[in-house]
């Protein structure tokens, strides 16, 4: 009998478990993150370090605009993150770097370039970004404490 | 108090239900004929195929695989595509604005089978994996249609070039 118990208890447990691992799944995924920086390119907005906080939702439905600090996929490497800021929507005309000097950001694609514009691997090296790259938008620092802020659209 | 119970029961089952179906995969109709004769050979009956998220969530595909991803033109529509090239293949484009197109680091080649009537690389380039959301494996509906999708590259589609030598499709 008490092995039966036990075992009612371990299988409570798990499902319980399951419960917290799939909200905490849906929250991260949909709702909104924690995300550490890392890299130069995006001073003197974003130090190394710092701790920001993203929301998924307006990405989702496409409610982005220009001078928003946004999380997307690097298109060379999918499994890596990169920050950077949108500073052009489609349709608009930018300056690119030097195989094509000016051009117009095609449809469904975004133009990000990192604050810190002499050091940083952005748009000006691998051309627009599809929008369906964009995981989300950063919203504020919250770490470290004395540097919290709310980071939102200056362009 | 059975109010409760049911709104309870549905705040929990619901964060359960879309893990399950961000993780494993989910089942989606497929419209449209750029994937005939695989998909939708018929025009008349659409359909359903089993997308598995599951297959990729370490972006570890291969030659000839179907998947679907999200359109590099339209962020809220989602297209269904066979991986043609990899990174590193030259591809012998179809009307593409080179001849030749060497593939570039996380990117892949997508075409159509239905050459001709679809909307592939061959009109927007190489597309970056990260744009990949999963990979049909199944076909689901209509009954009589049930099958496994294969990973098969059609002879005179294989990618010309460097990574010819190490063909995927055998292992």
């Amino acid at each position: 009998m008490a092995f039966m118990k036990f075992i009612g208890k371990t299988c409570g447990f798990m499902g319980y478990i399951i419960q917290t691992a799939c909200i905490t799944h849906c929250t991260f995924e949909y709702v909104g993150d924690f995300v550490m920086c890392s890299g130069p390119s995006m001073e003197p907005t974003l130090q190394t370090n710092n701790v920001l906080f993203t929301e998924h939702i307006s990405p989702r439905f496409q409610r982005l605009r220009r001078g928003d600090i946004v999380i997307f996929k690097s298109p060379s490497n999918p499994r890596q993150n990169i920050c950077k800021r949108i500073t052009a929507m489609s349709g608009d005309r930018v300056r690119g770097n030097f195989p094509r000097r000016n051009q117009v950001v095609p449809r469904g694609h975004v133009w990000l370039e990192g604050d810190n514009a002499s050091n940083s691997a952005d748009s000006r090296v691998y051309g627009p970004v599809p929008v369906g790259l964009i995981r989300s938008r950063v919203v504020c620092r919250v770490w470290p404490f004395d540097k919290i802020a709310l980071l939102s659209s200056s362009c | 108090m059975w109010f409760r119970s049911i709104c309870r029961s549905v705040l929990l089952g619901v964060p359960i239900g879309i893990t399950f179906l961000d993780t494993v995969g989910y089942v989606a109709r497929v419209e449209g004929i750029s994937m005939q004769p695989v998909l939708n050979p018929d025009s008349k009956d659409t359909d359903y195929v089993f997308l598995s998220r599951w297959a990729v969530r370490d972006y570890e595909l291969r030659r000839g695989d179907v998947i679907s991803l999200v359109s590099p033109k339209d962020p809220h529509q989602k297209i269904i595509k066979r991986i043609v090239g990899l990174q590193g293949d030259v591809v012998y484009t179809l009307g593409y604005k080179s001849q030749y197109v060497k593939v570039p680091e996380g990117h892949c080649w997508v075409e159509g089978d239905h050459t001709g009537h679809t909307l592939d690389s061959n009109t927007f380039g190489p597309v970056s994996l990260g744009l990949v959301n999963a990979k049909a494996a199944y076909i689901v509906w209509p009954p009589n249609r049930w099958q496994k999708l294969e990973g098969k590259l059609p002879e005179n589609r294989k990618p010309i070039g460097p990574a010819v030598g190490i063909n995927l499709l055998e292992k």
